[in-house]
């Protein structure tokens, strides 16, 4: 007998909750519990009174899984909304990566050279390093770090996606 | 406001939140509390055996009163110990509030001695958990829990609450009103959906009401309306296990339990359905079968107060979310808005009665005085004797839970405590101390089969020292019997472990406890044996000796479609594929 998995679609979602403690372990062990996937995660508090967290969360599944998840993390009490961003229409997601990359001569100018492409900063260099901080689209960060790869690409840091609806209108 | 300790705010909060009934076990981390409890005026504390003990109990207080139950355990082994109570509340949708003591928060971190995460392991097994830090937050968050226990969708909340939180002094205080800032669950059913759903009922040629656990969660009120609906639309309805009692048993419409274990009429209904409305039901897969062969020329209208139910598992036509009762209430006023009538179901009902007419029910018996009991006539019997006494029936789980739900029929809600979906072994005995407790006066009799009681027997010494009347009615096959059904069925009678080997002498074990304890061996014993239990004051433990090997049917096998059930034990062919034997 094999056991069969379902394609899904990428989903952005944005999830205001009560920032206490645990809340993170609530969310993700939601997640881990019913099978779903996390691409990626990212939390903060975003009110001035600190009461409130955003976390946005990117995943995959069948729509109907999709549909789940939104009802699952609605119904968690210390939830107070649950947005797909891919419903509302056009939203802008961004990424920021930090990429060390290691070397000379030829390869060291190709890494600045195509950093300057990606729009990428040095942050920090040494005679021997750089550290670039690129912001985009996780798609963008990917062809840049798997550019990198080939030009003594030593570490990366990412933060995960944030993405926020277009338009006036707040979630 | 004067100042107060942790401990003694718990006590007021209790108080203030009308509890009168209390089911723990003390220890260190939670003596504050107990001290506070001590000699209590108003609340009075069921000292149990062991802490899933009390959760089950309280959970057949909460079941039979619609109260929340409430717990109080100590840290460590204590909570952990509460937590197959906790998750089987959850899934049954209990209400129910949990206090566990804590090490104090200095401590807390540390691998203190009955140091557990309590918080972290009852994440994901109760509705909502707290640690409190603070002893002023103690007022607001028990009546918060109390709150969230018993709204929306109903179900089990833990406050943990470290020693020195207990001890240290502060200011109670009552919230004027629960306004959560996020938990707003919605109640009242979309005005247009209603009117939809009306609309699709009074279309329906051939509908059926599905009703679950959610429409006796909603209130008697519930299931006096589902009985007004099901009058006013003259539509057949099935319920499952944890709806059984929201619809009269001996009425016409009634088809029986739907799934795994249901009645032929009921699954076959629900099979050849072109509406089905279902009312404070999950869609379980002991309910559904095969999933791409349920019910599939129905319109599908599904009501629970709980938004992730709907479309979980199965795709419905129509959602309406709310609780069952106003739901149903904002069916009938639609209805007679509407001015429609009840359709002509006549086709409809002509071949339900064809599927009645197999008396699916039936099980093949000797009628001799001297023949073996078959547990299935065991349960009618006690039915039977009871009659008009309005008792309230508990169960362990498996084969004897299928009998008593197929073949004991209760015509009110609140009479009928089982475990449905986590299937709890060891539930219905200490279920029966919590509804024995919160009903002094009536006939609580636990169902049981001789190795689930095994799982919480420790709770007879409870039963002693409260002077409880519990009846325990043990249908004894010596075996672990859906176990061995499933070996049968699946892995060609290989028994591994199945056999329930070196039984107590469970009439000697009553004796050591202070119970009355009676054996039934033959069928001509079965009747009076009944009736001594019944007529004898105190707790009695009944090991009902039944047939060995009979296997509960009617019976969907796993994998398999509504249509394909198996009626009788000679229905059974061949082997199970993998693709079947993988699925529970």
């Amino acid at each position: 007998m094999k056991i069969h998995t379902e394609a899904g679609e990428r989903h952005v979602l944005a999830v205001t909750v009560d920032n206490e403690a645990g809340i993170l372990a609530k969310i993700t062990g939601l997640f881990s519990a019913r099978g779903y996937n996390i691409e990626s995660l990212t939390v903060a508090d975003i009110s001035a009174d600190h009461a409130l967290s955003r976390i946005t969360i990117v995943t995959s599944g069948p729509p109907a899984v999709i549909d789940q998840i939104i009802a699952q993390l609605d119904r968690l009490v210390p939830v107070h909304s649950v947005t797909d961003l891919a419903d509302g229409g056009a939203h802008v997601e961004r990424e920021i990566a930090l990429v060390k990359v290691a070397g000379s001569g030829d390869k060291r100018i190709e890494a600045l050279r195509m950093a300057d492409v990606f729009r990428a900063k040095v942050v920090d260099t040494t005679l021997s390093s750089f550290i670039f901080e690129i912001t985009g689209t996780s798609d963008k960060v990917d062809r840049f770090i798997a550019l990198m790869r080939e030009c003594g690409l030593v570490e990366v840091g990412r933060t995960g996606v944030v993405a926020i609806a277009r338009g006036s209108e707040a979630v | 406001m004067t100042e107060m300790s942790g401990a003694d705010m718990v006590v007021q909060a209790l108080v203030d939140l009308g509890v009168d009934t209390v089911f723990g076990y003390p220890g260190g981390a939670v003596l504050p509390i107990y001290d506070a409890l001590f000699k209590h005026p108003t609340i009075k504390h069921i000292l149990v055996r062991h802490e899933q003990a009390a959760t089950h109990a309280a959970e057949g207080y909460a079941r039979s009163t619609g109260k929340p139950g409430v717990v109080l355990v100590t840290s460590g082994p204590g909570a952990t110990n509460a937590v197959t109570g906790i998750t089987d509340a959850l899934l049954d949708s209990i209400p129910m509030v949990v206090l566990t003591g804590q090490v104090p928060t200095t401590l807390i971190g540390t691998d203190a001695f009955q140091e557990c995460d309590t918080v972290g392991i009852t994440r994901h097994c109760t509705k909502h958990n707290y640690l409190v830090m603070d002893p002023d937050r103690l007022g607001p968050i028990l009546h918060e829990a109390f709150y969230i226990a018993t709204h929306g969708r109903p179900g089990p909340v833990v406050i943990d609450i470290p020693k020195n939180v207990q001890v240290a002094t502060g200011t109670y205080s009552i919230p004027n009103r629960i306004d959560h800032k996020s938990y707003r669950p919605q109640v009242d059913p979309d005005a247009d959906a209603i009117a939809q759903a009306v609309a699709m009922i009074a279309a329906s040629e051939r509908p059926i009401f599905y009703t679950g656990g959610g429409v006796i969660n909603a209130g008697p009120d519930a299931s006096a309306a589902l009985r007004q609906l099901v009058e006013l639309t003259g539509a057949p309805v099935t319920s499952t296990l944890m709806g059984l009692g929201a619809f009269p048993a001996d009425d016409d419409k009634w088809l029986g339990m739907l799934g795994m274990h249901g009645t032929y009429e009921a699954n076959m209904a629900m099979n050849r359905a072109d509406l089905i409305i279902a009312v404070g039901a999950r869609f379980d897969d002991r309910v559904t079968g095969r999933l791409d062969a349920f019910s599939p020329n129905s319109k599908k209208i599904h009501i629970d107060i709980d938004r992730s139910s709907i479309n979980k598992i199965v795709p419905v036509d129509l959602a309406v979310v709310g609780d069952a009762g106003r739901a149903l209430d904002a069916l009938i006023a639609a209805w007679a808005d509407k001015g429609h009538k009840a359709r002509d179901l006549g086709e409809w009902w002509r071949r339900l009665d064809g599927w009645r007419a197999t008396r699916c029910l039936d099980f093949p018996e000797k009628k001799e005085d001297a023949a073996e009991i078959m547990p299935q006539r065991a349960v009618k019997a006690l039915f039977d004797a009871t009659r008009g006494m309005d008792p309230i029936i508990t169960t362990e789980v498996g084969q004897h839970q299928m009998w008593a739900a197929q073949h004991f029929h209760f015509d009110s809600p609140n009479r009928w405590l089982t475990s449905g979906g986590l299937g709890t072994m060891g539930y219905g005995f200490p279920a029966a101390v919590g509804a024995q407790i919160a009903h002094p006066d009536r006939l609580v009799i636990c169902i049981a089969g001789e190795a689930s009681l095994q799982m919480n027997i420790q709770e007879m010494g409870t039963v002693a020292q409260y002077r409880l009347p519990v009846k325990i009615f043990i249908l004894n096959n010596q075996w672990m019997g859906m176990v061995r059904q499933w070996q049968e069925l699946t892995y060609e009678s290989r028994y591994s472990n199945s056999y329930s080997d070196s039984l107590p002498d469970f009439v000697k074990l009553a004796d050591a406890y202070g119970w009355t304890g009676l054996r039934i061996d033959t069928l001509g014993e079965l009747a009076d044996g009944i009736q001594t239990m019944i007529n004898t004051p105190g707790p009695v433990i009944v090991d009902c000796r039944v047939a060995q090997l009979a296997n509960c049917f009617p019976m969907i096998p796993s994998g398999a479609a509504h249509t394909d059930m198996i009626l009788q034990p000679n229905d059974i062919v061949g082997t199970m594929d993998d693709e079947a034997k993988a699925l529970v």
